[in-house]
Order: structure tokens, then C-alpha cells, then sequence
């Protein structure tokens, strides 16, 4: 399916929509049972919504269990990056997987792709805990710029930025999502 | 002048002393090893941050259990690991401090862990350090002296914020043997800077240095009083081996007066916090049955010295 691209900020709760239909028919076509594993914060919040919207809609095909996933351990940019934006990752939050991940259908979710670097590092740390049977990745809104061989298998959106530009997720109180687009 | 542990920009390159670090980055070394503390209970306890790094212990003077807890943190970072007892070797055959340094420096060493019977010792291996090899290489204090113990003293505020939260409606007692004790002044440097507001300080007056007044403390010389109402109670180790002179008439005597037994506890607040930083002399700063009782968190300290320990490394390493 080829996604519009946009310069426009995504609409996220438009997104979730768009990966929970894909998912679900994806799940229905191949019967795998699936669990879904947010990648601290973004990431994080996006699942839990997920999660929601598919267990009451399919709870045969995905679990009740939701787990949470940091990449700080493993990041690149540890001693590289000025800002010690490795570290900080730490205090964003923890690994968190209470089901065996040995054997399990992970779906990666994350915010926003783009380097391929975090999602790199996630999967290390995934590993960590276990050899999972697949793993596939579900990101809100991909923002073109790899600079790893890394894809994503569901898309709520594409954008395309500048360099010094940041597409930003965050969660009201009533756990809704949106993007906002900061200048850096 | 800049503090000598901290790079321009004010972040950490050293660990020397909790003396002048700023309270949000107090904060901040606790917030990572509040994340660190999930690694130490997952299958694979390793992270690769300090993957292909050589963290040197050098230890001038014994202490098996502090080197084990940095020889832990720095595995679980993925470090390689390299521990000198110096005592036995080349400062036995006359070689200078600094010269010891220079030939480790020579080997690749990436950090320093020293412990050192003299204060300052850590300093001066920082500055010569800094001279020479520039900002790649990191040195923390383990503990020089009668002077400082940082990662004890920020382990114990880590334990404390775990229990109690907020430091700032706090009435903490460090109990004991305060004239020989570095873990004394880390832990009072903290906790003045995080705001504690009533910061006691319980022990004989032959083992009170002057100037705790200064230093933010109220003294007391009776448990009774020094106890009374208090959240966190903080004891020090009877440090035998470095007392000099008559300093007290014997350990029975020092137990009667300023043993913590199940009876004086029962002056504190009733969910006071009791805290040691090891290792133990049952029967002459605490009795078992507080030792082993519900109110110690002494094995806790244990456990968040090793993250404590691995975000110190592992946010020194980062800087270059």
C-alpha cells in the first residue's frame, strides 16, 4: 500500500486507526498470535492504544499482555552525542516484558521512524530477553532518513522534514495522542 | 573556579566528592540508577555501555566488599575489570602514586575506582590525569581517608528517596563514630544539599569532630534526645582499626550508650528507616534484633549501591 506523503504535521489518532485496521486484517489473513511491545515513550503510548483498540476487537489474536521496551542500554550515540541523549533515555523508562519472549510474534511499536538507529537498538535489547519466533514493526509516522536496512511492516503516515526538524508525540490526559512539529 | 569533578559545561567527568555538586545533578545520578536497578534482575545482567573499557580498581587501602560492588557494576556495564591491591605490590616496593598511575594510564585504563588511606588521594590522581591524558580518563573516589565516600553517601540518598520521597520534610540521625567517618560527611554534604531540613548528629563527644554546626547539624551526645521523632536513622560503623588513643572506655560500654537496640528505635518516628553501610558489628553499634528487624533497609543499601555504581560509571564515561 503506498502511503501519501505529506509535509503537513500527521494526525496521530488518525494513524493508530490506520495500523489497528491493518493490523487486524494482517492477524485475521495469518491467524499468528500477536504481541504488541512499545518502545519507550512515544512508543509506549501508541501501543497501550493499540493494544486496546485490538484486544477488544480481536482478543484471540492478540495478547492481553503488553510489554514496554527501552533502548537506552543499547544505543550508538553512548559518548557520541553531546546532548547525552543515551543516558537520559534511561530515565524515560524501563524494560518491561512479563511473557515469555522466547517463541512469542512481537509487534515493535514506536512513534516515529526515522534513522533506524532506535529500532536497532531495540531489538538488541529485545534479544536480550529471549529469541522472540518474528518480530515485525508498527510506527505511527515514518519520516523517511535511514540510515539502517530497517522498515516498517505497518504505517500510520509518512512526512517528510528538514534536518533541523523534530516531529514531536505527546498524550494528553485522556490518553489521546497528537504530533507537534518543532524547529531545532 | 570550576569544580574540579565537573567538565565546563558542569556535567561529571569524576566522582571525588558530593561536596559542591549541584542538587539537580544529585537528582540526576539517582534517576539513572533508578533505571540501572531492572538490569541487576533480568536474565542477561549485562548492558554493553562500557564495552571495551578497562576500569581499573586500585585499592591503597583493603575493602573487599566496596571493590566487589564496583567490580559488579562495572561487569554489568561490560567492562573489563582489572583489580590492584596495591598494599602488596608496587607501593610496597617504593614506587610513587603518581608513577603507578602513569604505568596503569600506559595499559589503557579508562577509569579509576581508588580507595586511598589519605585524603585527597583521588584528587591529586584526578588533576594529574586531567594534565596529562586530557578528558578521556575518569577517576572516582571509593573512599580517601577521613574525607569522602561518594557513591555510599549518594547510595544512601537513593535509599532514602526510595522510602521516603521527599527530602525536604525529613528529620534524619547519623549515629556513631562521626570523627573517622567518611561515609559521616558524604551523607551530611548530601542530604544539606537536598534540602533536609533537620539534620542530626548522635555520638560521643571524643568521636565529634568540630564544625558540624557549620556543616548544617544539630549535635546531640544522648540517643534519647538525638532519636526522638526522626524518619531516617543513619549508623556508622565503630571504626576500630582507626581508632587511635582512648577514645572510648570499651565497646560495651559505647553499645550501652549508643547501640541501636529495639528500645531506642522506639523513639523514632514508627516507620523510621534504619540504614548502615556495612559491614556490621552486631552488639556494638546495633543489635541483631534491629539488624535483622522490618525497620532495616540495610541489604536494600546493597542492592542500589550496585545501580547507584553503574550510572556513576556509566555517566562519566559518557563525557569526553
Amino acid at each position: 500500500m503506498q502511503q501519501e506523503i505529506s509535509k503537513a504535521c500527521p494526525d496521530a489518532e488518525q494513524a493508530l486507526v490506520r495500523i489497528a485496521l491493518s493490523l487486524g486484517e494482517q492477524a485475521e489473513k495469518d491467524g499468528l498470535y500477536r504481541t504488541l511491545i512499545g518502545i519507550h515513550r512515544g512508543g509506549a503510548w501508541a501501543a497501550e492504544r493499540l493494544h486496546d483498540k485490538l484486544v477488544a476487537s480481536y482478543p484471540q489474536l492478540f495478547s492481553e499482555k503488553i510489554g514496554y521496551l527501552s533502548s537506552a542500554y543499547h544505543r550508538d550515540d553512548y559518548g557520541h552525542n553531546v546532548q547525552r541523549r543515551a543516558l537520559s533515555a534511561i530515565v524515560a523508562g524501563k524494560t518491561e516484558l512479563p511473557f515469555e519472549v522466547t517463541g512469542a510474534n512481537v509487534v515493535l511499536v514506536d512513534d516515529v521512524l526515522y534513522t533506524g538507529r532506535t529500532i536497532r537498538a531495540a531489538l538488541n535489547e529485545l534479544f536480550d530477553y529471549g529469541r522472540p519466533a518474528n518480530v515485525e514493526l508498527a510506527v505511527l509516522v515514518d519520516r523517511g532518513g535511514r540510515e539502517l536496512p530497517i522498515q516498517a511492516d505497518f504505517i500510520g503516515g509518512s512526512i517528510r522534514l528538514g534536518a533541523r526538524q523534530a516531529v514531536l508525540l505527546s498524550q494528553n490526559d485522556r490518553k489521546l495522542l497528537s504530533f507537534s512539529i518543532r524547529e531545532h | 573556579m570550576p569544580h574540579p569533578q565537573l567538565t565546563a559545561n558542569g556535567e561529571l567527568k569524576h566522582l571525588l566528592t558530593i561536596e559542591g555538586l549541584p542538587k539537580a545533578l544529585i537528582h540526576s545520578i539517582l534517576d539513572t540508577a533508578k533505571g540501572f536497578l531492572g538490569v541487576n534482575t533480568r536474565d542477561v545482567k549485562k548492558v554493553p555501555l562500557l564495552r571495551g573499557k578497562s576500569v581499573f580498581n586500585l585499592f591503597f587501602e583493603n575493602s573487599t566488599r566496596t571493590r566487589t560492588t564496583f567490580e559488579i557494576a562495572a561487569t554489568r556495564l561490560s567492562a573489563d575489570v582489572v583489580n590492584l591491591n596495591i598494599n602488596t605490590s608496587s607501593a610496597a616496593k617504593g614506587e610513587s602514586l603518581l608513577d603507578t598511575i602513569d604505568n596503569l594510564v600506559a595499559m589503557h585504563a579508562d577509569m579509576f575506582v581508588v580507595r586511598h588511606a589519605s585524603s585527597g588521594a583521588p584528587f591529586l590522581i584526578a588533576d594529574h590525569v586531567d594534565r596529562t591524558r586530557g578528558p578521556d580518563v575518569h577517576v572516582i573516589n571509593a573512599g580517601d581517608g577521613r574525607h569522602a565516600h561518594p557513591t555510599q553517601g549518594l547510595l544512601d540518598m537513593y535509599t532514602i528517596r526510595h522510602f521516603k520521597q521527599d527530602f525536604t520534610q525529613l528529620r534524619v540521625a547519623i549515629v556513631g563514630d562521626v570523627l573517622h567517618s567518611r561515609v559521616a560527611r558524604s551523607d551530611i554534604h548530601a542530604l544539606t544539599t537536598l534540602g533536609v531540613p533537620e539534620l542530626r548528629v548522635i555520638g560521643p563527644l571524643t568521636l565529634l569532630p568540630s564544625g558540624l554546626e557549620q556543616m548544617g547539624c544539630q549535635v546531640y551526645t544522648d540517643m534519647k534526645n538525638g532519636l526522638k521523632d526522626v524518619d531516617v536513622i543513619i549508623m556508622l560503623r565503630l571504626q576500630n582499626e582507626r581508632m587511635r588513643g582512648a577514645l572510648l572506655p570499651s565497646a560495651q560500654e559505647y553499645f550501652k550508650h549508643y547501640g541501636l537496640t529495639q528500645e531506642k528505635l522506639a523513639l523514632a518516628k514508627p516507620d523510621a528507616i534504619v540504614m548502615h553501610p556495612g559491614p556490621m558489628n552486631r552488639g556494638v553499634e546495633i543489635e541483631s534484633a534491629v539488624a535483622d528487624g522490618p525497620q532495616a533497609v540495610i541489604l536494600e543499601q546493597v542492592t542500589f549501591g550496585i545501580a547507584v555504581r553503574m550510572a556513576v560509571m556509566s555517566m562519566l564515561a559518557e563525557v569526553r
